[in-house]
């Protein structure tokens, strides 16, 4: 934004400089999520930080949206708690409305279109959708700040997403491998990963660490394990 | 955001021209002010904190939590007010303190005794929760801010949330967490390592965590070039809130010699 000091150089003066207000701050975390046959499972990191200062060791950014749904979402925290909350809202009028809960789909259609909608002042928030859909098939949905959605298999997202996905795209895409056979991720392997790649991540990543929430989505419901990371 | 800075106040047409779409006034000659002249940041006054307090500490114990903050209001790097208390008691359930601008502080203590006088009003013996008040503050906060108008303060909320201690942060964006240990300002960088690490050995009782806050309290004033000595602290349990009259930390320079800067 132009100041008087770019307009008349011949006025400025060195001295307090004035710090203009930055609405987005980048809280970190990471989310990983893999779809199987029959199963999603998600995880997400715990600790919530800001630049060089952690703020807490123990926030989750899981959301359980509904019985078959969970939402993964990192970036800026005090956007996070807004989109959630309305996405909270939207559901339970998509309820009231059609008396049955949304499936993960159209969960994950109405997210980016909430995202879009917000384009010229975006939730600056890294989104991460997984669950069963209407055939009972895992499946995961992934997205921009500003509501590109794309479903996959399997996605890292967040602080160390771009460290995460290449290891991702080799252990469960099978990529840049030769004589393999493409064969659906059993749930055990795809949690014993999930939580691999997490302690990768906190090696390299300062803003993941300290603990990880990991949520399985099965026909079952939903069931929700700790696993603890190293806390530096 | 640099392009939406862009798209708001174009560049000048030419160098100390008018921008496009704006009228052109020589400085010093105009009569409607800056605003008519260019499109420059004209909230720029509400942007930046003026009267500030620093940091505000908060400790959740096993029946409670304990907040604690210095009275001085800064005016930059002059300690301009020496007697801003920031520590308020809300209701029977809620303790709130502050660090920021003193000024968005008191506009929105106002706001909240005002909740507060018109629930009694009610009479139906309903209090207000810390958890309602955390997540309140949120999005008074998150609004402000999203009008890029924001309140530029922190605001740490300790309670008694059925019966559990509640202790939660809301900064100026509307970032809101729980934590057993909150400090934020400088306190985030100095305060909060000695809150975990005191947190880590153990759950605390009242009277070990007012000492935590406390030695928090004195080692801060020793660093931290916006504090001061005389700080308050209040408590929140079952029984009630309580707010401490301002105390002076107990100074002692004699190691000051043994400190070289070279």
């Amino acid at each position: 934004m132009l100041s008087v000091n770019s307009n008349f150089p011949e006025y400025a003066v060195p001295g307090a400089k004035q710090v203009r207000f930055e609405p987005y701050a980048d809280n970190g975390g990471s989310v990983v999520a893999i779809a199987g046959e029959d199963y999603a499972v998600i995880g997400a990191d715990t600790r919530l930080s800001t630049g060089f200062s952690i703020y807490t060791r123990e926030q989750k950014k899981l959301f359980k949206l509904s019985e078959r749904t969970v939402l993964g979402a990192t970036g800026c925290w005090c956007d996070t708690l807004t989109l959630t909350r309305l996405l909270q809202a939207r559901m339970q009028m998509y309820e009231h409305e059609h008396n049955k809960a949304m499936t993960t789909p159209a969960v994950a259609q109405m997210l980016s279109t909430m995202l879009y909608y917000k384009r010229f002042f975006p939730y600056y928030v890294s989104n991460i959708l997984a669950g069963l859909d209407a055939d009972g098939k895992g499946c995961i949905y992934s997205y921009d700040p500003i509501g590109h959605c794309e479903r996959s298999t399997y996605r890292a997202g967040g602080s160390a997403g771009a460290q995460l996905q290449p290891l991702l795209d080799n252990q469960i895409g099978l990529k840049n491998m030769q004589n393999v056979t493409e064969a659906p991720v059993p749930k055990e392997k795809a949690l014993a990963l999930l939580k691999d790649v997490f302690i990768s991540a906190a090696e390299r990543d300062i803003y993941t660490g300290d603990c990880i929430y990991i949520i399985i989505i099965t026909a079952n419901g939903i069931q929700e394990e700790k696993f603890e990371l190293r806390k530096d | 955001m640099a392009f939406m800075g862009d798209m708001i106040s174009p560049s000048p047409l030419w160098q100390n021209g008018p921008s496009p779409g704006a009228f052109y006034n020589f400085p010093g000659n105009s009569n409607h002010g800056p605003l008519s002249h260019i499109n420059q940041d004209f909230r720029a006054h509400s942007a930046a904190p003026i009267t500030t307090t620093t940091t505000v500490i908060g400790i959740k114990f096993d029946k409670g939590c304990v907040i604690a903050a210095d009275t001085l209001g800064s005016y930059g790097s002059l300690a301009r007010f020496r007697d801003c208390p920031r520590v308020l008691k809300v209701n029977d359930l809620i303790l709130l303190g502050s660090g920021g601008d003193y000024a968005d502080y008191q506009y929105l203590r106002d706001i909240i005794e005002q909740k507060i006088i018109d629930e009694q009003c009610i009479g139906d013996g309903l209090q207000l929760k810390p958890k309602s008040l955390h997540c309140w503050l949120t999005r008074v906060l998150y609004n402000k801010r999203s009008k890029m108008d924001p309140l530029w303060s922190n605001y740490v909320v300790a309670g008694i949330q059925d019966g559990e201690p509640f202790l939660g942060a809301v900064d100026k964006l509307g970032t809101a967490y729980e934590d057993a240990a909150i400090a934020t300002g400088m306190g985030a960088y100095m305060a909060t390592p000695l809150l975990r690490d005191v947190l880590d050995k153990g759950p605390l009782n009242e009277e070990s965590a007012k000492a935590l806050a406390r030695k928090c309290m004195e080692v801060l004033y020793y660093r931290d070039a916006r504090s001061f000595p005389r700080y308050q602290l209040g408590v929140v349990t079952a029984a009630g809130v309580t707010v401490e009259e301002p105390t002076e930390i107990g100074q002692n320079w004699t190691l000051a010699h043994m400190i070289h800067m070279k």
